[in-house]
C-alpha cells in the first residue's frame, strides 16, 4: 500500500468578483509515494504544490478525486490519516501566547499523545532548540521558529513527513542541520515529501520527483532517470556581450553567464563557433554535467499546457 | 488526555495569561457600572417590591458580564488565530468538530462565569441579596454563558477580520444585551418597547437569571427557560455544521 496516494486530483477556486474566471490551480493530479521514499514536488510558483499539499493535510478539499494516506481517505477518514501526517507549513505562523515548550505539549495533546516530553526534549535537541525551550515563540528569529514548526509536525511522531518550502528564507547552518535531521528519519522508515524551489536540495535527496506546471505533473520519475533523460553536458561560458536572438533561445542566461546543453563535442564546436561568428568573446569556458535545474527548466519549456 | 481536553485547557490558559485584561477588567467595569447606577438611581427606581434598585441591579450586571465574556472569549481567539495563521496547528489535527465545540465553548463558558463570579464577589457587599432559587441562578447563568459562547463561535468563524468581529459585538451582542433589562424591568417600558423587548432572548437570560435571586421576574422561569434552551441548541446546531463543513476555515 502506498504511503501517499492521489488518484485525479482536481481544485477548482471559485472566480473572485464577478468577471473572473475560476482558477483551476489542479488538474487531474495522480501519482503514488511509496512508503519509505524521499519524494520531491518541484514546480514554479503557482503551479498548484502547495494547493495539492493542503488537501493531502485537509486544509482544503478537493473539487474532485480523492487523497489516501496508508489507505485511509483523507477526508472521510481524516482522524486516521492525520495522525499519519506531520506538516510543516510554508508560511512561519506561531502562537504569540506560549512558549516552545508549551506548542510542542499542546500539539502533542491535540494528537492524544501523551506524557510526551522524552520525545519533545529529543526534537529539541535535534533541532538546536534545546536553550529555546522556555522561550516565548515571540522572541525567536524567524530560523528558530522555523525549527519549531518542524518540532511541531513531528511531535506525535507520524510515519509521513511533509514539507512545504521548509528551507525557504533560512540560512545555510539551519539547512544543514535540518536535511542531516530529515534524511535520518527516512532512513529510519519515514516516508518524506518534500516542495521546494532550491533544485540543488532536491537532486541531493529526493529518490523520486513530480515536476508540476499550471496544475499538471508534466514529469514523474526517479532523480536519477531525469538527470539522464536531459542532454548530458552544459557548456557554460561567460559573454562581453548580447547573443543574436536565435541563440539566445536555445541558452540559459544568468547575467553574463551562458548556458548552453550540449550532447557532444561537434555541439560544443558549433555552439562555441556561432559565438564567434557573432563578434563575440567567450571566457572562463567550462563542460559541466547537466544537473536537476537544467532538467527542470527542459521539462518547463517543453510542458505547453 | 484525549485531544479536545488540550484544545479546552490551552484555551482557558490563553485567557488565564492575560487576566488582567480578560477578567480584572470586565470586573472593574461592572463594578463601576453598579456604583454610578446605583448611586444616581437608587432612590429613583422601585422595581420590585422589598428589593432596593442596587441589588436589582447587581444579577443583571453579573449576567451582563458573564454574556459578554463568554462570548468575547471564543470569537477573539478564533479570529486572532485566523489572522496570525497559527489556526493551522489545530487544523492539522484530528480533532473532530465536536471537539473544537466542546473545547472553545467549554473554555469561554469558564471564562464568562469566572467574571461573573468576580463581579458577584465584588458587587454582593454593595446590596442585599436574596437567594430564593439557586438552581435557577445556576442553570440560567450556564445556558447563558453556553448560548454566547457558541455565538462567538459562530462569530469568529464568519469574521475574517477583528473589524467584522467588532462590529458585530457592538452593533448586535451590545444593543442586545444592554437592552434586555439589565437596568430596568421591561415592565417600567411603554408597551410596544415591552412587546419588543419579548423578542430578546437577552431578555430571558437576565430574567430568569434575577428570578434566581427574587423569587420574582417580568416573565415565568419556565418560559425563559425554554426560550434561552432553545436558542442555545440553535446556535450550537449552526457553530457544529459551520466547524463540520470547515466553513471560512477549509477553504
Amino acid at each position: 500500500m502506498p504511503a501517499i496516494s492521489f488518484q485525479s486530483v482536481s481544485k477548482t477556486f471559485p472566480a473572485k468578483s464577478a468577471g473572473s474566471q475560476p482558477f483551476k490551480a489542479l488538474n487531474n493530479v495522480s501519482f503514488d509515494i511509496a512508503e519509505g521514499e524521499f519524494f520531491g514536488l518541484l514546480g514554479p510558483n503557482g503551479a498548484g504544490k502547495t494547493t495539492l499539499i493542503s488537501i493531502l493535510a485537509g486544509l482544503t478539499k478537493a473539487t474532485d478525486g480523492r487523497v489516501l494516506v496508508h489507505g485511509h481517505d483523507v477526508q472521510k477518514d481524516y482522524a486516521q490519516s492525520r495522525r499519519m501526517l506531520g506538516v510543516v507549513p510554508q508560511e512561519l505562523v506561531f502562537d504569540p501566547f506560549f512558549s516552545v515548550r508549551e506548542a510542542l505539549r499542546f500539539q502533542s495533546g491535540y494528537f492524544g499523545v501523551k506524557k510526551n516530553d522524552a520525545w519533545i526534549d529529543e526534537l529539541l535537541t535535534h533541532l538546536g532548540l534545546t536553550d529555546k525551550a522556555n522561550a516565548n515563540m515571540r522572541q525567536l528569529s524567524g530560523g528558530m521558529k522555523r525549527r519549531v514548526l518542524v518540532a511541531q509536525a513531528l511531535v506525535h511522531k507520524p510515519s509521513v513527513i511533509v514539507l512545504d518550502e521548509p528551507t525557504a528564507g533560512v540560512d545555510v547552518e539551519l539547512r544543514q542541520t535540518l536535511w542531516q535531521f530529515i534524511a535520518n528519519l527516512n532512513r529510519e522508515g519515514h516516508t518524506v515529501l518534500l516542495t521546494t524551489h532550491y533544485l540543488e536540495e532536491a537532486e541531493a535527496l529526493c529518490g523520486r520527483l513530480a515536476m508540476l506546471k499550471q496544475g499538471r505533473v508534466l514529469a514523474l520519475a526517479s532523480t536519477s532517470e531525469l538527470l539522464k533523460s536531459a542532454a548530458s553536458n552544459v557548456l557554460r561560458f561567460k559573454l562581453n556581450g548580447q547573443l543574436p536572438e536565435a541563440l539566445a533561445s536555445k541558452a540559459r542566461i544568468t547575467g553574463r553567464i551562458v548556458q548552453f546543453p550540449a550532447k557532444d563535442a561537434l555541439d560544443i564546436e558549433n555552439y562555441l563557433a556561432a559565438v564567434r561568428q557573432a563578434g563575440l568573446t567567450a571566457e572562463d569556458i567550462e563542460i559541466r554535467k547537466a544537473d536537476l535545474e537544467d532538467v527542470f527548466l527542459d521539462v518547463m519549456a517543453e510542458g505547453k499546457v | 488526555m484525549s485531544g479536545w481536553r488540550m484544545l479546552f485547557y490551552k484555551e482557558v490558559l490563553r485567557f488565564w495569561k492575560v487576566a488582567f485584561q480578560t477578567i480584572a477588567a470586565p470586573v472593574l467595569t461592572s463594578v463601576l457600572y453598579m456604583m454610578i447606577f446605583g448611586h444616581v438611581l437608587e432612590d429613583h427606581v422601585k422595581v420590585y417590591d422589598a428589593v432596593p434598585y442596587t441589588a436589582f441591579l447587581v444579577p443583571g450586571l453579573i449576567m451582563m458580564s458573564v454574556l459578554q465574556n463568554a462570548f468575547a472569549n471564543s470569537s477573539s481567539s478564533l479570529v486572532q488565530s485566523k489572522i496570525m495563521g497559527n489556526l493551522v496547528f489545530l487544523l492539522l489535527t484530528p480533532l473532530s468538530h465536536w471537539h473544537w465545540f466542546v473545547a472553545y465553548v467549554g473554555s469561554s463558558m469558564l471564562r464568562g462565569l469566572a467574571v461573573g463570579m468576580g463581579v458577584f464577589a465584588v458587587t454582593v457587599w454593595f446590596a442585599p441579596l436574596q437567594y430564593q432559587a439557586p438552581l435557577w441562578i445556576l442553570a440560567f447563568a450556564l445556558l447563558g454563558a453556553g448560548l454566547l459562547s457558541a455565538m462567538g463561535l459562530v462569530a469568529g468563524l464568519w469574521s475574517e477580520k477583528f473589524d467584522q468581529m467588532a462590529a458585530f459585538q457592538s452593533f448586535v451582542i451590545m444593543p442586545m444585551t444592554f437592552l434586555s433589562g439589565v437596568f430596568y424591568s421591561i415592565h417600567s417600558l411603554p408597551v410596544f418597547w415591552q412587546k419588543l423587548s419579548h423578542l430578546n432572548p437577552f431578555f430571558y437570560m437576565i430574567d430568569g437569571f434575577r428570578y434566581g435571586f427574587f423569587g420574582q421576574s417580568d416573565v415565568s422561569p419556565w418560559v425563559s427557560l425554554a426560550v434561552v434552551s432553545v436558542a442555545f441548541l440553535a446556535v450550537s446546531i449552526l457553530a457544529i455544521q459551520l466547524l463540520k463543513s470547515g466553513y471560512k476555515i477549509r477553504g
